[in-house]
């Protein structure tokens, strides 16, 4: 199992002139969850922004594997999946319209069927999405981490609208994850009980 | 070879969405029919003037109907977060920009380029002129949804860039506009038009190759 790391030197980000989080170094290799906590308006979503390339850090660098991602651009990608607060749903695209988009982009893993089967959407595979709920959306997004093969998936707020039954799904489907040589950074201000062995934490404070 | 399959995956998606919510394909189709319809009653009963005007007015109607349509190339996308999932792939993504310029073509343009044979009889256009004007509008209808993409990547950000995106994009429009009526002027008056079709082929593939990368670096901008 090839080993992965993800390492932040010195990260700082700024919002609107005021410094959000500035000195942040961490240090991720596979087989880890990051949690990310801290109240509202910390920067947890911009640190995830930063992690994900899609916006620059005003001081500092990523490393994937020990190469700058900025480097690496999008071969950086190939590795890498994100769920942000929007879903990346198309409403009137069916569930499985999205996925096979998703597929098309991506490395394939486990059948659409069988992804929609470990979120618990099976039978929705010709739902438009609009017809969903937004808890069944939230799964039918994390589905698209399960159909394509990523390394690390960068969850902002992963449990939003979920209930608690689906809460222990993901955490589930998280924990196989990492324990197939995966990596996880994630936000929630949800209580999670993931193995305290497999969890980093950042707090982030004003 | 999974770039060609991205590339594709990107082009099917836009059809198939296009195709579900129909008003948007037959909007700027709609548009340029009323438009180019309501010439002929402004002008009364001139049928001489009409048939000298007729291209100019078919152009800038579809040009018009084109912009109309060019706003909703990235919008939803960057609403419903699709456009960070396309951001994040190991492909090119001025590439992949492509792709969904040329579906934009395929659904906003080709439906008017077969709307034009119609109008252009209507308007008592000759069949030699009118198969000239086919050919500077399918040449020039692709640099529009080029040209347009890096502005919309543009203005995206903005929230409302409705007037903004017309501001920036038509002065763009210009030079095109002015070798496309050369070219018909020229057929009308029984002279050669292939120098007039030549310069709009060469500005058909210096957008089609120059213009996806600044669209693409554009849409980062607006995403970061």
């Amino acid at each position: 199992m090839p080993e992965f790391i993800l390492e932040a030197r010195q990260i700082a980000c700024q919002r609107d002139n005021r410094t959000l989080f500035s000195g942040l170094n961490f240090y991720l290799h596979s087989g880890q969850i990051l949690l990310i906590e801290g109240v509202n308006g910390a920067g947890k979503t911009s640190l995830l922004r930063i992690l994900t390339g899609l916006r620059q850090p005003d001081e500092g660098e990523l490393f994937w594997n020990n190469e700058s991602i900025q480097d690496l651009a999008a071969a950086f990608y190939r590795d890498v999946a994100y769920i942000g607060h929007n879903n990346g749903l198309k409403d009137t695209l069916t569930a499985q319209e999205n996925l096979q988009y998703a597929q098309a982009l991506a490395v394939p893993t486990l059948s659409i069927d069988e992804a929609l089967q470990q979120v618990q959407l099976n039978g929705y595979q010709n739902t438009p999405v609009r017809y969903l709920s937004a808890g069944q959306r939230r799964r039918l997004a994390l589905a698209r981490l399960l159909c394509t093969h990523k390394t690390l998936w960068i969850l902002d707020e992963p449990y939003t609208s979920l209930d608690k039954s689906s809460i222990q799904m993901v955490e589930q489907l998280i924990i196989k994850h990492v324990k197939q040589g995966g990596m996880v950074v994630m936000t929630s201000h949800h209580e999670t009980h993931l193995p305290e062995t497999l969890v980093q934490k950042i707090e982030l404070r004003r | 070879m999974t770039l060609l399959i991205a590339f594709i995956a990107v082009i099917r998606r836009d059809v198939l969405l296009a195709y579900r919510h129909s008003s948007e394909l037959i909007n700027p189709l709609a548009f340029f029919v009323m438009v180019v319809t309501l010439f002929p009653l402004a002008l009364g009963a001139e049928p001489l003037l009409l048939k000298r005007i007729a291209p100019a007015i078919i152009w800038v109607a579809a040009l018009l109907a084109s912009l109309l349509s060019m706003e909703t190339l990235f919008k939803s996308d960057f609403e419903d977060g699709s456009l960070e999932l396309m951001v994040m792939t190991p492909h090119p993504l001025s590439l992949l920009v492509l792709a969904k310029v040329i579906a934009h073509w395929l659904l906003s343009s080709v439906p008017l380029l077969l709307m034009t044979p119609f109008i252009a009889t209507m308007l008592g256009m000759d069949t030699d002129v009118m198969i000239i004007l086919l050919t500077t509008l399918l040449l020039g209808m692709p640099v529009l949804s080029l040209i347009g993409a890096i502005a919309v990547a543009l203005t995206l950000g903005l929230g409302k860039g409705g007037a903004l995106l017309a501001v920036l994009v038509l002065p763009l429009y210009v030079p095109m506009l002015i070798f496309a009526s050369g070219a018909v002027d020229a057929a009308m008056s029984g002279l050669p038009v292939g120098g007039h079709l030549s310069m709009l082929s060469a500005i058909l593939f210096a957008t089609l190759t120059l213009t996806p990368l600044p669209t693409a670096v554009a849409l980062k901008m607006s995403l970061s």
